[in-house]
């Protein structure tokens, strides 16, 4: 009877934790089935590099700029940052830096949004001042990512080095490094693309849109001021250099195509 | 039965496997206060904001402070410049040294009170307490360090392990942490205890020359050593000539030109200890 009972108990404690298991279990499968995957769509938003309407490849091809000077390309980073959307009249503000570095196979990002159809897009070439100077990051912003600069504090938004037979800095090389986040010094550039008419973009639930963006590096080098290699093959602090390169930094961008990804 | 004996086995596996120590002990961080003395200004708004000081931070930002191992060749450490003894100066150089016998071409300034600092340096080019050691770690005639390689180094140590895990929460080590825990170490070292202060506190008295010292240092000094962190935290040019490493301070910074040979007012707290002076260290002592 003793051993009877106890053997009860056992079995009862057994079926108990067996439920309570079971439970979660379930509970868990529930709680993944209630992600809001079915509301919601994603846009992915892929940059892709080009000069002389080639993709760039590095240290591979050579490019001529509108000047007629030759070079080639070794290394093109590049920050994108505080992204906005406007949908229905409203701004959808995301979070998150991401930095573009043309020695990836792949350069996108990827964003939950609402369905609907979007007419505008918004974002930083660059990192913000309040980031800048923020202390210590990590993911895009580690300073790993050698993009800031450690004696004179700040991310240097855009990066470009190569080398042009005209430069006369040792090597021949191209190196810009284009930052800088104070007052009148500050580099990153707000870049507006227009999302209507033919660049209709629409997210749907539960499935992707990919929006291709060209940054064309053959707009670099002019449209407000002239950046011949000949004369300034290097730009290492922020600056008149600096701002002078980045007042073409508006021109860089378009839309080259948008689509659902089946 | 059976289902239901091995659906338990199932089940407490599960558990035990997600209740599994991975060896650290449980995540408890201590916090600390950080005490503003009495009468002081606020510390700098932005300091801790994004790092909370605790116990466990402190600690860990102490022994990579100590760590060589943060330097190329494992010769220098952040105390090797920045020694405890002398404030956390250079102590008896002109110049503070780095890797392989190199010179550097600037007096390393002591370290204290730089919870009241919103820039870092002779020249003021850092803007944030926690990216400050990316400079000396990384320059070729400092600790010649990649960051790269001193996080491959510190990653390999068990210690480090355990102390990341108590200071963040679990194992990772990133740059991040890791200056955000140096900055734990660096930002709480306060000077706030010398004869000055325990006379402002009543607990002592100046000596009628010290009074004296005190009523000229005030009419004369206080503007730009201003108490009671005996600084203004400006840039200055006082007027020393530009020396051999044609080291143009702030300018080199700001590309003004109306910064030229400024730099800034040091702190005259624990001047005593913290000779030679000036950037370049080329004063060697307080009567000159």
């Amino acid at each position: 009877m003793i051993k009877n009972l106890f053997h009860t108990r056992i079995s009862r404690a057994i079926s108990l934790v067996t439920i309570c298991f079971c439970c979660i279990l379930i509970a868990s499968s529930f709680s993944a089935n209630n992600n809001p995957g079915n509301k919601t769509g994603t846009l992915k938003i892929s940059f892709i590099n080009t000069a002389n309407g080639k993709p760039i490849i590095l240290r591979d091809s050579l490019y001529s700029n509108y000047f007629g000077e030759t070079y080639s390309i070794s290394k093109l980073k590049y920050y994108i940052s505080n992204i906005i959307l406007s949908h229905n009249g409203k701004l959808n503000h995301m979070d998150g830096y991401y930095l573009m570095n043309a020695a990836s196979d792949e350069n996108s990002i990827e964003l939950t949004l609402e369905p609907g159809k979007y007419n505008n897009l918004q974002f930083l070439l660059g990192v913000d001042s309040i980031r800048n100077c923020s202390g210590a990051q990590t993911g895009a912003l580690d300073p790993m990512n050698d993009m800031f600069w450690t004696w004179n504090s700040g991310y240097v938004m855009f990066k470009l080095e190569g080398t042009a037979a005209v430069s006369t800095a040792d090597l021949n090389r191209i190196e810009h490094h284009v930052g800088g986040y104070k007052g009148e010094n500050n580099v990153a550039t707000k870049i507006g693309l227009d999302l209507s008419g033919k660049n209709e973009l629409e997210i749907k639930a539960g499935s992707t849109t990919e929006l291709v963006i060209e940054m064309n590096l053959d707009n670099y080098w002019h449209g407000n001021a002239a950046i011949k290699i000949a004369e300034t093959p290097v730009c290492m602090v922020t600056g008149e250099l600096a701002r002078k390169i980045a007042s073409n930094f508006k021109n860089l961008f378009s839309i080259k195509s948008i689509h659902i990804i089946p | 039965m059976i289902i239901s004996i091995m659906l338990f086995f199932i089940a407490s596996l599960a558990i035990i496997a997600a209740v599994r120590d991975d060896g650290y002990g449980p995540f408890k961080p201590t916090p600390i206060a950080f005490k503003i003395p009495p009468g002081w200004p606020k510390p700098v708004s932005n300091i801790f904001a994004n790092n909370k000081l605790t116990e466990e931070g402190f600690r860990l930002g102490k022994k990579l402070f100590y760590d060589g191992r943060l330097s190329k060749n494992g010769e220098v450490s952040c105390a090797s410049c920045h020694q405890q003894f002398a404030a956390f100066a250079t102590f008896d150089h002109d110049l503070s040294h780095g890797v392989s016998n190199s010179f550097t071409t600037r007096n390393a300034p002591g370290l204290f009170n730089l919870a009241w600092r919103t820039d870092m340096h002779w020249d003021g080019g850092v803007n944030h307490i926690e990216v400050q050691p990316l400079s000396p770690l990384t320059a070729p005639n400092e600790m010649g360090e990649t960051l790269d390689s001193a996080l491959y180094k510190i990653k390999k140590d068990t210690a480090y392990k355990r102390m990341f895990k108590a200071a963040f929460g679990d194992a990772v080590i990133n740059s991040q942490r890791m200056l955000k825990a140096l900055a734990q170490f660096t930002g709480t070292l306060i000077s706030a205890n010398s004869k000055y202060d325990k006379v402002k506190r009543g607990e002592a008295t100046f000596t009628p020359y010290e009074e004296k010292g005190y009523t000229v240092f005030k009419a004369k000094c206080a503007t730009c050593h201003k108490e009671p962190l005996f600084t203004d935290n400006s840039f200055r040019n006082n007027g020393l000539e530009l020396n051999r490493f044609n080291d143009i301070g702030r300018q080199r910074i700001t590309q003004l030109s109306s910064d030229s040979l400024k730099f800034r007012v040091p702190s005259l707290r624990n001047a005593q200890i913290t000779f030679p002076y000036m950037h370049d260290g080329r004063i060697y002592s307080i009567p000159r």
